[in-house]
């Protein structure tokens, strides 16, 4: 995920070039002999096979949308499972990590939200608190254990007067990330809007101001450095998944 | 065999014997064939991003490109892969193919069967009857596709299906269970198509048939 071939921009709801040309290459590499079965694939063929896998991608959102069950709640571990250091990882270097001041922050609100009020993080202390030690699972396949507290993603969409049957939450974060997740999840009791990490206040490796955490997403389904959210139902997309990773992301 | 008649083809042929192999196995034989390599090369790709041992695969020998790409290949060719056996395993059943191709399967005839084999003398005159070594063969090829899509799912969905994740003792272990049924599925497709070769009247089989 933090590969740094895949660091070029790109906000299109397609592949991005450079990404494009690569996951195009593989696909040829296919074509043209590792797999003498599609030997006779033209390289005018291969957007039909890209089209495929991103229908395929589009169709398993579905698929996971319909196996994802609100009432079913991940593991949870006792604190002496935490993983000792918990890893860094974004797509940049930990150097490159973004100093949010804490005191000037307000967390904007967008789209179909009754109270658009920004809130401060103050405001989000006083309401209340709940932690959770979880299993943080990337899409690159390694684990790790952590302790995440904050306040209930529901609780606070309730509290806003969020259209909870509006499809999508949208995040606009302080580094550039961007991410979209689906309101079941949203709403789902293990989905903290974090403000602590290991019962310290969100150190800035792990997303200071604010993480939204979900163990019942991948990794990067779970936004760092929070700065706007909104409720919407068009389909918002997210840095990864614009660039191929699949939508839904769940685990 | 009245039921491999029934659901095979006979075809242009024109023999009265029916297939050793029929039409809906050698279909389904073929997909899984095409199924296992695009699950294992784009698997491997996936497997680079995050090694669980001191190695990674060549890129040349993945499938995807990065690892987005290989994850819309693995989990594309996942329903061909499971579709497909279930069918298989479905028809298999049904017709009561399974059992008569696969059993009895005893630790002697294997013994007996990998000796002879050994010493040359292992005869493939009736390619309708599979030797014990065969059946053990595919017996636990069938077992270890079974623990290779379990262990996926746990890897795919560990929260949804916590009774598969507990099975196979959290996802972590889930991991581990995955590469190594890979590597023996791995491993037995390089024997078994060694030894179609080495008697390629059984690889046309398995393409027309008879």
């Amino acid at each position: 995920m933090n590969d740094p071939r895949t660091l070029a921009p790109g906000q299109d709801r397609g592949l991005a070039q450079p990404e494009r040309r690569r996951f195009l290459r593989g696909s040829l590499a296919l074509g043209a002999g590792t797999l003498p079965l599609l030997a006779g694939c033209s390289i005018s063929d291969e957007p039909l096979v890209e089209k495929a896998l991103l229908q395929t991608s589009r169709f398993n959102d579905r698929v996971q949308a319909w196996l994802f069950d609100p009432e079913k709640l991940a593991p949870t571990y006792p604190d002496s499972m935490i993983t000792r250091p918990f890893p860094f990882n974004a797509y940049y270097r930990e150097s490159r990590v973004p100093q949010v001041d804490g005191e000037r922050f307000r967390l904007q609100l967008e789209g179909r939200i009754a109270d658009q009020r920004p809130w401060s993080l103050a405001e989000l202390r006083e309401m209340p608190q709940t932690d959770q030690v979880t299993r943080l699972i990337c899409v690159e396949g390694w684990s790790a254990i952590g302790k995440w507290g904050g306040v209930r993603f529901s609780d606070f969409l309730e509290r806003i007067g969020a259209d909870l049957e509006a499809k999508y939450v949208g995040f606009r974060c302080a580094d550039g990330y961007y991410t979209s997740i689906d309101m079941p999840t949203a709403l789902h009791a293990q989905t903290l809007l974090t403000l602590t990490f290991d019962g310290q206040t969100l150190p800035a490796r792990y997303g200071f101001p604010l993480k939204l955490r979900m163990p019942t997403k991948l990794g990067y389904k779970n936004p760092k450095h929070v700065e706007a959210l909104f409720v919407t139902n068009t389909y918002p997309g997210g840095y990864w998944e614009d660039r191929g990773y699949n939508w839904f992301g769940g685990s | 065999m009245d039921s491999d008649v029934r659901l095979g083809w006979s075809g242009s042929v024109g023999e009265n014997a029916p297939p050793i192999h029929p039409l809906w196995l050698r279909i389904t034989h073929w997909l899984n064939a095409l199924a296992v390599v695009l699950m294992v090369m784009s698997g491997w790709r996936i497997y680079n991003a995050s090694p669980l041992f001191d190695f990674r695969f060549a890129d040349e020998i993945t499938l995807g490109g990065w690892l987005a790409g290989a994850i819309m290949w693995h989990f594309a060719a996942m329903w061909l892969l499971v579709v497909n056996g279930l069918i298989y395993l479905g028809v298999n059943t049904a017709t009561g193919r399974m059992w008569r191709r696969f059993f009895p399967v005893s630790p002697r005839g294997v013994v007996n069967d990998m000796n002879a084999a050994f010493h040359g003398r292992l005869s493939h005159a009736d390619s309708r009857r599979y030797n014990s070594v065969q059946r053990l063969a595919y017996l636990a090829v069938i077992l270890d596709l079974v623990l290779l899509v379990v262990s996926g799912l746990v890897l795919w969905k560990s929260v949804q299906f916590p009774l598969l994740r507990e099975l196979m003792g959290g996802y972590e272990i889930a991991r581990y269970v995955h590469f190594f049924t890979m590597t023996f599925l791995v491993a037995f497709v390089v024997i078994h198509v060694a030894m179609s070769l080495l008697v390629p009247r059984s690889l046309w089989h398995m393409i027309r048939g008879r």
